[in-house]
C-alpha cells in the first residue's frame, strides 16, 4: 500500500491514481459550490442520466464505423444526454403541481431506465468492449489507460480553470443571490455555469468512481470542508484537498486488498473524512458541543449552590 | 418454454412491485419527500447483504430485518446530520445514501456476494429476466399445487407485499390522509403520526426490498415516484390520486415488460431487452403524456 501512496507500484498503478486524484481535486472543489447552492441532487441525476448517452454513443459509434469504445466519444454521449435530463427535470417542475424534488427523481430513473435498455442491447451485440460500458456505472479504475487518465485530467482542469476564473462572482452569488441579481450579475448564466462545471466534473469521475456513486465525491469533501470554516476560498481549497486525498488513499486501499472495488472504496475514505470531522471539528463538532454542554451544566451546578 | 414458464412470473412482479411501491410513492410526494425514496432504495442494499452474512440464509425473514434495520439507521444518521452538521436535507441523505451503498458494493465484491449469490449487475439493473418459473407447462399450471409450489420465492414476497400495502392503505385511510396534507393539525389533535411516518419507513423499506429483486435499486426509484406524479398531474383529490397512481403502476409494470420481450421479437430479434429498464421508459412516457394532458386541460 504505501508503494502505491509513493507512486511506485508500477507505471498502470500510477496512471490510475493519477487520474483519479485529478478528478477528486476538482470535484472537491467544484463540490463546494454545488452544494452550497444546493445543486447536490441534480448532480446525481445528472450523473445517473449520463447511462443511455453513454450507450447510445457505443451504439451509434458501432453504427457509424468509429471506435465505440473511445472515452471523449462516451463521455459526449453521456454529456448530452445528462443535460437533457437536467432540462426535462426542470421543466417537469414547471408547471407547481410537482415539486423539484419529485421532478428531479423521475428524471433521474426514467433516463436510467432508458440506459439500463440501451445497455442490454449493447450486451446483446456480438462485438467487444461491452465490460467497459458497464464498468462506468461503478466505476473500473483498475482498467484505465494512459489516454483515459490524460482525458480525466484534461477534464478536471479545464473544470478547476473555469472555476478559478468565475471565483469572484460565484462567491457573490452563494452568499448573497438577490442582492448579485441586484448588483447586475448574469445569475442565470452563472447558475448554468456551474451546471456546466458540475456536469463536467460528473463526466471525469465515471472511469473512475462510476455514475451511480460519483456525486459523493461532489457532495462529501465539501460538507467535511464546511465543517472547518466558513471562508469560501478556504472550504474550496479544503475540500478540494479531501477529494484528492480520498482519491488517492482510496486507490491505494483497493489495490492492497483485492477484489476491492476502487469507487466504492474512494467514497468510503471520504465518508471517514466527513465523520472525523464531524467529531472533531473546534467549532461545530459533537465533540465540541458535548464539550460545551458539560460546561455549561457544571456553570448551572456551581451557580446553583 | 410456454408464456407461463416465461413471461408470467416477469410480468406479474413487475406489475405488483410497481403497484405497492407507487402507492406508498403518494405519501413521499404529497408530504414532500421523494427524496426519502431515493435513500431508502440505495440503503437497504447493505442491510440485505449484512443479513446475509450473518444468517448465512437467502430467506426473507432476515433479508427483511436488515433491510428495515438499515433504512432506520439511514433515516436516523440523516437527522443526525441535518441538525448537528446543519446540512439541507438533500446533502445528508446524499452523503447517508451514498455511504451505505458503497459499503453494500464493498461487501458484495470482496467475496460476500459470491457466497450470497447476489449480482452487482443485478443489484444496479434489476433481474426480472432471471425471475423464470421452470414448472410450469401451460395455463394449466396455475391449478397444479406443484407447480405452484415451485413458483420463485422473490414473487411470493413481492405478491405478500403487493398485499399488504393495499391493505395498510384500507385501515389507515383517513390517518394517512392527515399524514399527506396536513401533518401539524394531524400533531395538534394528539394524532401520532411520528409512530406513523415510523410506520411509513418500514413499509417503504420492505416494497424497497421487493422491488429490489425484480427490478433493481434505482429503478426501485421510478416505481415509487412516477405513478404518484402522473397522479398528481391529473387529478385533484386524494382519493383520486391514490386510485390513479395504482393503475399507472399496473399500466408501467405490464407494458414495461411486455414491451420488453414483444418488441425484439416483432422486429425479428433473438434478443430480449431489460425489462426493468422498459418500465421506467414506460413510466417516463406516462408522465410526459400527463404533463401535455395537464397543459391542454390549464
Amino acid at each position: 500500500m504505501w508503494e502505491a501512496l509513493t507512486f511506485q507500484a508500477g507505471h498502470n498503478a500510477a496512471v490510475v491514481a493519477a487520474g483519479c486524484i485529478a478528478f477528486g481535486l476538482a470535484a472537491g472543489a467544484v463540490g463546494c459550490f454545488v452544494l452550497l447552492r444546493g445543486r447536490a441532487l441534480i448532480a446525481d441525476a445528472a450523473a445517473h442520466a449520463t447511462l443511455p448517452g453513454v450507450a447510445g454513443a457505443f451504439l451509434l459509434g458501432l453504427a457509424l464505423g468509429l471506435d465505440p469504445r473511445a472515452l471523449p466519444w462516451l463521455l459526449a454521449g453521456g454529456g448530452l444526454t445528462a443535460s437533457l435530463a437536467v432540462l426535462a427535470a426542470n421543466a417537469l417542475a414547471r408547471g407547481g403541481r410537482v415539486k423539484d424534488d419529485a421532478a428531479i427523481a423521475v428524471a433521474l430513473s426514467v433516463s436510467f431506465g432508458l440506459g439500463a435498455v440501451l445497455l442490454s442491447v449493447v450486451q446483446a451485440l456480438p462485438v467487444g468492449g461491452q465490460a467497459g460500458l458497464s464498468g462506468l456505472l461503478l466505476g473500473r479504475a483498475a482498467g484505465m489507460a494512459e489516454a483515459d487518465a490524460w482525458t480525466m485530467a484534461a477534464v478536471a482542469l479545464v473544470a478547476l480553470a473555469v472555476l478559478g476564473a468565475l471565483l469572484r462572482p460565484l462567491s457573490a452569488l452563494l452568499f448573497d443571490p438577490l442582492q448579485a441579481s441586484l448588483a447586475g450579475l448574469p445569475v442565470k448564466a452563472l447558475d448554468v455555469a456551474l451546471l456546466g462545471l458540475m456536469l463536467l466534473v460528473v463526466l471525469a469521475g465515471l472511469p473512475a468512481v462510476g455514475l451511480v456513486l460519483v456525486v459523493a465525491l461532489l457532495i462529501v469533501p465539501a460538507a467535511a470542508a464546511r465543517l472547518l470554516t466558513a471562508r469560501l476560498p478556504a472550504m474550496a481549497a479544503l475540500s478540494a484537498g479531501f477529494g484528492a486525498g480520498s482519491a488517492h488513499l482510496g486507490v491505494a486501499i483497493s489495490a492492497a486488498a483485492p477484489g476491492a472495488p476502487t469507487g466504492a472504496v474512494i467514497v468510503l475514505v471520504a465518508v471517514a473524512v466527513f465523520a472525523l470531522a464531524l467529531l472533531a471539528s473546534p467549532r461545530r463538532g459533537l465533540v465540541a458541543a458535548l464539550r460545551r454542554r458539560a460546561a455549561l451544566l457544571a456553570a448551572a451546578r456551581a451557580a446553583a449552590r | 418454454m410456454s408464456f407461463a414458464a416465461l413471461d408470467l412470473v416477469p410480468l406479474l412482479a413487475a406489475m405488483l412491485a410497481c403497484l405497492a411501491c407507487g402507492l406508498l410513492g403518494n405519501l413521499l410526494l404529497l408530504t414532500r419527500q421523494s427524496l426519502l425514496g431515493d435513500a431508502v432504495s440505495h440503503a437497504v442494499l447493505p442491510g440485505i447483504v449484512l443479513a446475509f452474512l450473518v444468517t448465512g440464509s437467502r430467506d426473507a425473514a432476515p433479508m427483511l430485518a436488515g433491510a428495515v434495520a438499515a433504512a432506520f439507521a439511514a433515516a436516523l444518521l440523516v437527522g443526525v446530520l441535518t441538525r448537528a452538521a446543519r446540512l439541507s436535507p438533500q446533502a445528508a441523505m446524499g452523503i447517508v445514501f451514498s455511504g451505505f451503498f458503497a459499503v453494500g458494493v464493498v461487501l458484495l465484491e470482496t467475496g460476500v456476494g459470491r457466497r450470497v449469490d447476489l449480482d452487482l449487475d443485478h443489484v444496479l439493473l434489476g433481474q426480472l429476466d432471471t425471475l423464470v418459473w421452470p414448472a410450469a407447462t401451460g395455463w394449466a399450471s396455475l391449478l397444479d399445487p406443484d407447480a405452484l409450489a415451485a413458483l420463485p420465492p422473490e414473487l411470493l414476497l413481492i405478491g405478500a407485499v403487493a398485499v399488504a400495502v393495499p391493505l395498510l392503505f384500507a385501515a389507515l385511510w383517513k390517518e394517512l390522509r392527515l399524514l399527506a396534507f396536513d401533518p401539524d393539525f394531524a400533531a395538534v389533535t394528539g394524532f401520532a403520526p411520528r409512530a406513523l411516518s415510523a410506520l411509513l419507513l418500514a413499509a417503504l423499506a420492505v416494497a424497497c426490498v421487493a422491488a429490489f429483486w425484480a427490478v433493481g435499486a434505482i429503478l426501485t426509484l421510478a416505481a415509487l415516484v412516477v405513478p404518484p406524479v402522473v397522479a398528481r398531474l391529473l387529478t385533484r383529490s386524494y382519493r383520486a390520486q391514490v386510485l390513479v397512481s395504482a393503475i399507472v403502476a399496473l399500466v408501467m409494470g405490464a407494458g414495461g415488460v411486455l414491451l420488453a420481450g414483444v418488441l425484439p421479437a416483432a422486429l425479428g430479434q433473438d434478443w430480449a431487452v431489460s425489462g426493468a429498464g422498459m418500465v421506467a421508459v414506460v413510466g417516463g412516457v406516462l408522465v410526459l403524456a400527463a404533463r401535455l394532458a395537464a397543459r391542454e386541460s390549464g
